[in-house]
């Protein structure tokens, strides 16, 4: 009697201990996981964060026609050495902008050299000891301070890491990401309703199926090629434009859409349509009316996980011209632009120290523009679910 | 297509109703209008599929109204791809009645249910041969709507399934799809009525906004009858209706069979021996995709004419 159940116990036991150690190995993984996370989030908010504050001076500027042919005699030679040169090629322009500013001398505050912010942020800079002290006193006497970084959000791209921005990548990726949509996900939604709603079981429609799930293994790069090839050589869609590039992404998004649409209509339960088909419902009506509707969430969130993705692509783009400098924001779909991951790395293959810091910025936005998305998906995933 | 009326049909009236139906002599002479071919098997017990004589049997409750046919299926045959389901099926079904469907496991009664809908239609590798008449137009014909048969011939599945919308809307549905009521006060009543049939509005009238998916499961099943007799449909067929409920909800079910039968030409699909003999006038026993034996349920339940029907009924096999 005794011997029996001791057995069972140690066999009770036994299966315990399995289970506690699988659970251990599993939150193992989560924590890893987290820990590579927390790493890479603190590693670049670290490099990133300063990139939102820069240096600015105090200065008075002369709008003259002088100045206006020759910059640099806008401001007095006791700041020149620290004002940025990209702020003062710029003057031009801003006399454009606003002609009454013509013949008048304005105090005000002026973007900063790269390395005066470098050293004012204790980073490593390239001015002179000398020009350290003078900086140290300007400071001292309210000439120099650090300020928010609105050139970051309102210029395009610049050689001149203080006077850069972020956008017109912004804006080239809004608009690419707009074609994609566009073009993508009626496309794609049409195409899996068909293939999964009306069309037949035969030999031609599993043959679709199984490219369609091929080409959305197909490496990135290629549709790049592809893009170049039909978009920009054969139709002549011209190079560099969020066009081009929005259709070469959209290539490479259907897949997924189609994928994900398939998968969110092959949810909805077969009782429901035949519930639809019972009460005399056409097959668009049941599709319309009652799978669409109950797929939509499923829908929703492929398809945003599918712009997420075009969104951080960056080969195919390389190919269609979109790695571009792009010192102004395209103005429309067929001028030349760049999106943000393009921009990243350009910034990132800068040679000046300053770049460092609005790269990662610039992964800052992509990120938070990326968990935003997400975010948008989750969101809509709620607000559309509903049981049967 | 146009579908003769109820009253367009000569059968159906009452001199009729009072000859030997459901199994008229001259039916079974037209039989052989069916492209039967080699593939149709020969079927032993056809003689007794035939129909059930009731007008010949002397019992007494022959006295009571026998009513005319109303689904007349002749030699029916289907296949799904190379496999035959049913072979060379006829029935007679009579109007406004019950009648059951009973036979083991995979003998082909969702199957044949399936037919008077056409509901097979949607499986792509099905094929059938022979007559189903609705009124003494066949289904099947080439210039049929299976949108409008479909609202004809309603359907209640085994497994609840009211659609992911609210309860109002859910009766409302078909209605509107076949423009049987406008949107507003017509559909309102079209909804309560069909409710009340249904035996549901008690329970729902004040959360008619509510997702018909909220309910009980008997709840449930009581809504989809409800929306399958909103578009007022001659016949509803039944797929086990009650197996996924519990026993009283069973109970209010067949009360509302019961109650239903009077307006409507039932066809129900059970497992359950005490479910048929209660609610059905008329009970088909399947067998391995035949009907063995369609007779009124007292006799096919007391003196079955076959082996294999008293078999199955007194559980010896399925
Ligand atoms: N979609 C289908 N494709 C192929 N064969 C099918 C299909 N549906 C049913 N069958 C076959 O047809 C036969 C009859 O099935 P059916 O569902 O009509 O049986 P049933 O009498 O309703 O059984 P149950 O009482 O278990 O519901 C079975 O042998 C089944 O395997
Ligand atoms: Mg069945």
């Amino acid at each position: 009697m005794a011997a029996p159940n001791l057995k069972a116990e140690k066999r009770t036991r036994q299966r315990y201990r399995r289970e506690r150690r699988f659970k251990a190995l599993c939150v193992g993984a989560i924590l890893l996981s987290v820990a590579f996370l927390v790493f890479f989030f603190t590693d670049i908010i670290q490099r990133g964060y300063t990139a939102f504050y820069q240096a600015e001076v105090r200065a008075e500027v002369t709008y003259s026609e002088r100045t206006v042919d020759l910059p640099p005699a806008a401001v007095d030679d006791e700041v020149r050495p620290f004002v940025s040169r990209g702020w003062l090629r710029q003057l031009p322009d801003h006399v454009e902008a606003d002609p009454d500013l013509m013949g008048q001398t304005v105090t005000r505050w002026i973007t900063a050299d790269a390395p005066v912010g470098q050293y004012l942020k204790g980073q490593y800079s390239e001015l002179t000891e000398q020009e350290k002290a003078e900086v140290d006193r300007l400071r001292e006497q309210g000439q120099i301070r650090l300020a928010f970084n609105t050139n970051f959000f309102t210029n395009g791209d610049s050689k001149m890491a203080e006077i850069a921005g972020i956008k017109s990548a912004v804006v080239g990726s809004v608009l690419t990401l707009a074609v994609t949509m566009a073009v993508a996900f009626p496309i794609g939604v049409m195409s899996a309703v068909y293939l999964e709603e009306f069309a037949p079981d035969n030999r031609f429609t599993r043959f679709i199926e199984v490219n369609i799930n091929n080409l959305a293994a197909v490496p990135s790069i290629l549709y790049g090629l592809l893009g170049l090839a039909i978009f920009i050589n054969f139709v002549g869609v011209p190079r560099s434009s969020a066009l081009a590039g929005g259709l070469t992404l959209a290539l490479m998004t259907l897949p997924i859409i189609i994928i994900s649409t398939r998968a969110a209509l092959r949810a909805v339960p077969d009782s429901i349509r035949e519930g639809a088909f019972g009460v005399g419902a056409s097959r668009l009506q049941v599709v319309s009316h009652h799978v669409l509707p109950q797929s939509l969430p499923g829908i929703l969130t492929g398809s945003i996980i599918g712009l997420a993705q075009a969104m951080g692509e960056t080969a195919p783009l390389l190919l269609v011209g979109m790695m571009a400098f792009i010192p102004s924001a395209p103005e429309g779909v067929t001028d030349a632009a760049t999106v943000l991951p393009a921009q990243i790395y350009t910034w990132a293959s800068m040679p000046q120290r300053a770049f460092d810091e609005i790269t990662a910025a610039g992964i800052l936005v992509l990120l938070a523009v990326l968990l935003t998305l997400n975010a948008t998906a989750v969101v809509l995933r709620k607000r559309f679910e509903r049981r049967w | 297509m146009q579908m003769p009326q109820p009253n367009d049909n000569p059968r159906s009236s009452g001199g009729i109703a009072a000859r030997s139906a459901p199994g008229t002599a001259e039916l079974r002479e037209e039989d052989d209008t069916v492209e039967s071919g080699d593939r149709s098997q020969p079927t032993p017990a056809s003689g007794v599929t035939r129909a059930p004589e009731v007008g010949a049997g002397a019992e007494p409750e022959t006295a009571e109204a026998v009513h005319p046919t109303k689904v007349d299926v002749r030699s029916l045959s289907l296949w799904y791809g190379d496999t035959q389901a049913l072979f060379d099926v006829n029935l007679q079904i009579p109007d406004k009645d019950v009648t059951a469907l009973i036979g083991p496991s995979g003998c082909g009664k969702s199957t044949f249910l399936r037919c008077i809908n056409r509901m097979n239609d949607l499986i792509p590798s099905v094929t059938t041969q022979g007559q189903l008449l609705l009124d003494e137009a066949d289904i099947y014909g080439p210039d049929v709507d299976v949108v409008q048969l479909r609202s004809r011939v309603g359907m209640v599945f085994q497994k609840p399934n009211p659609f992911p919308k609210s309860i109002y809307e859910n009766v409302a549905y078909a209605p509107r799809i076949h423009g049987v009521a406008q949107k507003g006060a017509e559909m309102d009543d079209l909804v309560e009525t069909s409710l009340r049939k249904a035996g549901l509005w008690q329970e729902v009238s004040d959360r008619l906004s509510l997702p018909g998916t909220s309910l009980s499961g008997g709840q449930q099943q009581r809504l989809c009858i409800a929306r399958a007799i909103a578009v007022n449909p001659d016949v509803i067929l039944m797929d086990e209706p009650a197996s996924a409920l519990d026993p009283v909800a069973t109970a209010t079910i067949e009360e509302l069979i019961d109650e239903l039968q009077s307006n409507y030409t039932i066809i129900i699909v059970t497992h359950n021996m005490q479910q048929a003999a209660r609610v059905a006038r008329y009970t088909a026993f399947f067998h391995l995709g035949e009907v063995i034996e369609y007779d009124r349920t007292d006799t096919i339940f007391t003196t079955p004419r076959e082996k294999r029907t008293e078999d199955y009924i007194t559980g010896r096999f399925g």
